[in-house]
């Protein structure tokens, strides 16, 4: 079952090393055209202040505050062959590549970490769709494998937050064999019995989510997100007709039998530990957001605000 | 004959061999065999020549030849007692997925693909081979069966992808997809594929999750359509031969990658220019993959399918 045999001990994600923010940054919501104040945008996890509109949010600044005193420890994804394909559209894969892990300060579009929250221990994976739209490639395939098998080993839940627009195309063949792989990861623990939770935010498409985004034990949505299989202009070309208001969003799917739940990020942390802790058979959780577990906890509380720091979004 | 844009030039010559024939039997004087023996012989290495080095937009072209022969020719010809079985026992029958009971040598199997159809009726009725939800359903439906009364699967790939459609959509088209992967990789009985024409993306990977997947030569596999890709990358569908070629969406490349098994080999000028031997072929890699499995226990057959998976990528093309 462990394939991975150049695993290495998860190293202790430092609070400190966050990039600092300009104090008078303001952001204007894509949605209704306030105004918002970074800080009081990110304490609010990137949701508008004003009418709730989820703007994306990167893996790092959502485990900030999904962990307990945003304390988390990185797990190692084996890497990937770069350039399997040797790949070039108008430009070269390599160079799309680097301007990414520039653009994010991260190695690839999937952040994969253990800690606890709300005192319950757990595997996290986030899909960062800043980096080259989330799309899935051998890395992402590597980074939801570790995750699982970390989750089996440990015998802790895994939590899943999806956003892509689907496979990158410049691993061709063997992006699309992340389907088959990754639902193999899905496989690892369902065997071992434990909970598979899977938060979709917006986007959510392709074979992304026609693999591990729509296998889970429980599917919780952000609102207005958009999910899908087929895009819908592609949709909208096929069948030559305009779709309807809020076709593929959260809401119209939860309509439809694809989704457990829609829940705004902001009550996302609390939701995540009932269900989990429930599903784990464990007493009902402490609530509020606990200092990190021992021997963190020190340097927890010495840290400033838990979600403060967080970068402001890219508009 | 249906001939593709790059055998234009072929299609000069035999028609040109063919009128000669055809005056030879309006006129008996006339003695045309020399020039149509000549004129064949230039043919066929116009051919030779054409398909030596088939670039990979034009192994798309002669993936989808309309011609080639379909998943419904596969089963009539190589199985015997198809039982066709319907239905997701949920919302519908999807007509672009047949499937259902037969023996193949004899033994009892269940047999599953996607069927493009062969005219414009058929075509429409078969929704051009791409499925719908309720397509994928199907087929989780009688893998289970297969699984349940321990039959080996044998499936038959030829799909431009899953319906991109409104409908497919609200009733779950990912989640449906997703199931039926899932569903490959659970099956405790040998489960064998082959790649007769297009294999289009997730739509493919819903069958093709296989413990042997065998290619045809001229047969191409992909996570997109050369049009679509180069619509997003080049922002031109224009540049799908660039988008083809960058993809590596060929049987060759795919066996280099270990994405695939085999590949069968095509007659010359494609599986459209000899229907029977290429059928004939896909049936002997079948019986093939299926020996390889042979007397596998079901842990086994699970066990490999996962591991195969898994290492699957460990392996890049050389530059
Ligand atoms: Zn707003």
């Amino acid at each position: 079952m462990n394939w991975i045999s150049n695993y290495v001990r998860p190293k202790i994600n430092s609070l400190f090393s966050r990039r600092e923010v300009p104090e008078n940054l303001w952001t204007k919501c894509d949605e209704c055209g306030t105004m918002l104040f970074h800080r009081e945008l990110s304490d609010n996890l990137n949701v508008c202040t004003t009418c709730d509109h989820h703007m994306p949010i990167t893996p790092r600044e959502r485990f900030d505050a999904l962990f307990d005193g945003g304390i988390f420890t990185e797990i190692e994804v084996p890497k990937p062959i770069a350039d399997p394909l040797h790949f070039r559209d108008q430009k070269k894969y390599p160079d799309r590549m680097k301007a990414a892990q520039k653009k994010t300060g991260e190695p690839e579009a999937m952040l994969v970490a253990e800690g606890e929250m709300g005192g319950t221990p757990i595997v996290a994976a986030g899909q960062d769709f800043s980096f080259m739209g989330g799309s899935m490639g051998m890395y992402v395939g590597n980074a939801i494998i570790a995750a699982a098998e970390r989750a089996v080993e440990l015998g802790r839940p895994l939590i899943l937050f999806s956003a892509a627009g689907g496979a990158r195309m410049q691993e061709g063949i063997l992006s699309l064999m992340q389907m088959p792989r990754t639902t193999v990861a899905v496989e690892m623990l369902k065997e071992a019995g434990l909970p598979y939770i899977v938060v979709l935010t917006n986007p959510t498409s392709g074979g992304v989510t026609a693999s591990y985004a729509m296998l889970g034990d429980v599917h919780i949505a952000e609102p207005n997100a958009l999910i899908c299989f087929a895009g819908p202009r592609v949709i909208e070309q096929t069948i030559r007709e305009k779709l309807p208001e809020g076709f593929q969003r959260s809401e119209y799917l939860l309509d439809h039998g694809m989704l457990d739940r829609v829940t705004m990020r902001t009550e996302m942390r609390d939701e995540l530990i009932t269900i989990v802790r429930m599903l784990m058979n464990l007493t009902p959780a402490v609530r509020g957001n606990l200092p990190a577990p021992e021997p963190e906890a020190e340097e927890a509380e010495a840290a400033p605000a838990e979600t403060g720091e967080a970068d402001a979004p890219k508009a | 004959m249906h001939y593709l844009e790059f055998e234009k030039p072929l299609a000069e010559i035999e028609g040109k061999a063919n009128e000669l024939r055809a005056l030879a039997v309006a006129n008996e004087e006339m003695d045309v065999k020399q020039e149509a023996t000549a004129l064949d012989k230039k043919a066929t290495d116009l051919l030779k020549d054409l398909y030596k080095d088939l670039t990979p937009w034009r192994k798309c072209q002669v993936a989808r030849h309309p011609d080639r022969p379909h998943c419904k020719d596969y089963i009539e010809t190589l199985f015997t007692e198809y039982t066709p079985l319907a239905g997701d026992r949920n919302f519908a029958d999807d007509h672009a997925v047949m499937g259902g009971l037969a023996r193949f040598e004899d033994q009892p199997v269940v047999v599953l693909g996607q069927e493009k159809g062969f005219d414009t009726k058929s075509r429409i009725e078969r929704n051009f081979g791409m499925a719908r939800p309720e397509g994928y359903r199907k087929a989780i439906r009688l893998m289970e069966m297969a699984d349940k009364f321990n039959l080996p699967v044998v499936t038959l790939v030829d799909t431009p992808g899953a319906y991109p459609g409104k409908g497919a959509e609200e009733r779950g088209q990912s989640e449906a997809i997703a199931r039926a992967t899932e569903k490959c990789l659970q099956i405790g009985v040998p489960l064998i594929s082959v790649i007769i024409g297009e294999g289009g993306s997730g739509g493919a990977v819903a069958f093709a999750t296989a413990n042997r997947l065998a290619m045809l030569e001229h047969s191409v596999y992909s996570v997109i359509s050369p049009e679509g890709c180069a619509s997003i990358l080049w922002k031109d569908a224009e540049k799908m031969r660039e988008a083809a070629e960058a993809l590596r969406l060929t049987a060759q490349d795919l066996k280099k990658l270990n994405v695939i098994d085999r590949i069968i080999t095509e007659p010359l000028g494609g599986a459209q220019r000899d229907r029977e031997a290429t059928i004939a072929s896909v049936g002997r890699a079948i019986a093939a993959m299926l020996a390889e499995l042979d007397g596998k226990d079901r842990k086994t057959l699970v066990q490999d399918r996962r591991k195969k998976f898994l290492s699957m990528g460990s392996k890049g093309l050389s530059a």
